[in-house]
């Protein structure tokens, strides 16, 4: 699970144009579940998001990963404190247990579909041919096999989320984390993600997301919701126990 | 493959694809570069030539030239003084030198007469510079005529091109024999252009001179040491003109580099907070960089040197040659031997490559070290 302890968020600290993204929020991520970050455009979820992705640090609390496969040499292999960890540690942390899709998809222009897919594997230096089997595979499996040679810039939304959704999985990553991932798609296309969410979370992986959308808020596959606005936690629903 | 060489493969191949991307800007850095290091090493590549052939002139130049002076005016001297010369202690030889310059008004430009000091010609031939012969379009076995004092033609034949080893030194010559020479100038008999002078110790090459001095009041003596005086400050005030070219040019690539440094565009930003979120370290976004920097700067480096060499080889500097040559119109045209010096590469490179791959790193280091949640946010 993933854990945040009394964690704030501060951008702009000590300018005239200081503000707090998040204070003090404590809650937990369960492992192997769907957990939804809700609430209002700047209510603070998507700074959560970055924190719980080891995308930024906090400025205060802290934020531990426990009962988790963690990288060689982190913690005692049980359980680790994000928060005083060099940026090292942190990258391959994020490279090795997160998968992240972004609100905007962030793919990377002028280069093809399946050249996104394979962006976060390189800097583990595997063997091209298998990354490329394997890109290629996760494409196919998002139905995307026709698509791999296509530049990024001639897909749909819908296409382009597929891209971004098979790149959060190349690294086969624990947890997939995900930024108002509906709110470029239309009514069908988001079921169809949640769906997949689903799918990630039959594999065990845990799917943290952080929307406001009410399909995404209502999606049976969601077993826990936190609730943020103007940076405080309002509220986290206990995640529903797991299927027999 | 080792996992190490597999991700620096993986991230070298993921530049070249990055870089085609932006084919556009890069190939005008690329044009930029290349043509700011083509200027920087023509202005070295000219600078060493020179030198060169400056080196080539003074092997040949004799210890002490003794000429005769009228007015303050250079005036034949007279054969009889080879004699009390060769008299005085320290002195090795002497020997009268016969030359003098032709006006062609035919090629426009000056040859320079010389007759062997070993009369090493025969009558009615010429041995002719690389200049001469593409002035007049001469070859061997052609004939060279040249009008007299007298306005009567002398029909020479062409013996021999000389060996190009300095075309700095060789190619205006026209060597030709006493005879000839003579007649052509009305050149009294018993007289020489000057006497060239050898000492049996350089070091008494001073002493030697200030005799000579004594012994002739009405001629002056002019040592190796002091041409090489005149050619270092001919070549020192020429070296000033290039410091300033190269100056601007640094100043220029100065600005091209700081420009480079002051920022990345915001979709280089983008791109980086992207590949920061999705897993990559600084460190592999630097090694991109580096890649990307090295890439353009080795190609640059190596197609400016390319263009410099060219540009003196087969255009013979022609964009400064005629400034920085400094000889007039009157002169024939001669070509610049390019002389590579890889201490003056090794500068050069120092100067261009490490600047501009740093000017590239500073900025990308800059973003890649913010949390990546930054770097996207910023945008």
């Amino acid at each position: 699970m993933i854990e945040l302890l009394r964690v704030s968020k501060v951008f702009n600290q000590g300018r005239h144009n200081e503000y707090a993204a998040v204070r003090e929020v404590s809650a937990v991520i369960a492992t192997g579940r769907v957990t939804v970050i809700k609430g209002p455009s700047g209510s603070g979820k998507t700074t959560l998001l970055s924190l719980a992705g080891c995308m930024a640090r906090p400025t205060s609390g802290r934020i531990w990963l426990r009962e988790m496969r963690l990288p060689a040499g982190l913690g005692d292999g049980r359980e680790v404190e994000l928060s005083s960890l060099p940026e090292r540690f942190l990258t391959g942390i994020r490279r090795g247990m997160f998968g992240v899709i972004f609100q905007q998809f962030n793919l990377i222009k002028g280069i093809s579909a399946l050249e996104n897919v394979l962006l976060p594997a390189y800097p583990l230096g595997g063997d091209m041919a298998g990354l490329r089997r394997r890109g290629a595979g996760l494409l196919a499996s998002l139905g995307m096999e026709r698509q791999a040679a296509s530049r990024v810039e001639w897909l749909s939304g819908g296409e382009a989320q597929r891209v971004a959704i098979a790149r959060a999985l190349i690294n086969d990553p624990q947890v997939i984390m995900a930024d108002e991932p509906t709110a470029h798609l239309d009514t069908a296309l988001s079921r169809e993600f949640m769906e997949t969410v689903g799918r990630f979370r039959d594999e065990g992986r845990s799917v943290v997301i952080a929307s406001h959308d009410p399909i995404v808020c209502g999606s049976p596959y969601v077993d826990s919701l936190i609730e943020m606005r103007d940076g405080d936690l309002t509220g986290q629903s206990a995640p529903t126990p797991p299927a027999p | 493959m080792t996992p190490g060489i597999a991700r620096y493969r993986n991230i070298l191949d993921f530049t070249l694809r990055a870089m085609l991307r932006r084919r556009g800007k890069n190939l005008l850095v690329l044009t930029l570069f290349t043509l700011v290091i083509a200027v920087f090493a023509s202005i070295l590549l000219f600078t060493r030539s020179l030198r060169h052939e400056a080196g080539l002139v003074l092997k040949e130049a004799p210890e002490i030239v003794v000429q005769r002076m009228v007015a303050g005016r250079h005036d034949l001297i007279s054969a009889e003084h080879v004699a009390r010369i060769a008299s005085l202690p320290g002195v090795r030889g002497v020997a009268p030198r016969l030359w003098g310059y032709y006006f062609d008004p035919s090629a426009n430009a000056t040859f320079t007469l010389v007759v062997p000091p070993d009369g090493g010609i025969g009558e009615g031939k010429a041995r002719i510079g690389v200049g001469v012969g593409r002035s007049r379009k001469l070859f061997r076995g052609n004939t060279l005529v040249m009008r007299g004092y007298d306005g009567r033609e002398h029909a020479l034949e062409i013996e021999a091109l000389i060996p190009e080893e300095s075309e700095l030194v060789s190619s205006d010559l026209v060597i030709v024999s006493e005879r000839d020479f003579r007649s052509l100038f009305s050149f009294p008999s018993g007289r020489a252009t000057d006497l060239a002078v050898t000492v049996a110790n350089p070091r008494e090459v001073g002493t030697v001179a200030g005799k000579i001095a004594e012994l002739l009041p009405d001629t002056r003596t002019v040592t190796r040491d002091d041409i090489i005086a005149t050619y270092q400050a001919l070549f020192d005030w020429r070296s000033g003109v290039m410091g300033l070219i190269f100056a601007s040019a640094l100043i220029s690539f100065a600005l091209f580099a700081w420009d480079r440094a002051t920022g990345l565009s915001a979709e280089e930003r983008r791109e980086t907070g992207i590949l920061k979120a999705i897993g990559w370290e600084t460190a592999d976004i630097l090694l991109m960089k580096f890649s990307e920097g090295a890439v353009i700067a080795l190609i640059s480096f190596l197609g400016g040197c390319i263009l410099a060499w060219l540009h003196l080889h087969f255009f013979w500097g022609s964009l400064f040659g005629a400034f920085l040559k400094g000889w007039s119109t009157l002169y024939p045209y001669f070509r610049l031997a390019p002389v590579i010096d890889p201490y003056n590469l090794a500068v050069l490179f120092m100067l261009t490559v490490p600047p501009y791959i740093a000017a590239i790193l500073i900025p990308s280091w800059r973003a890649a070290s913010m949390d990546p949640d930054t770097v996207m946010r910023e945008q």
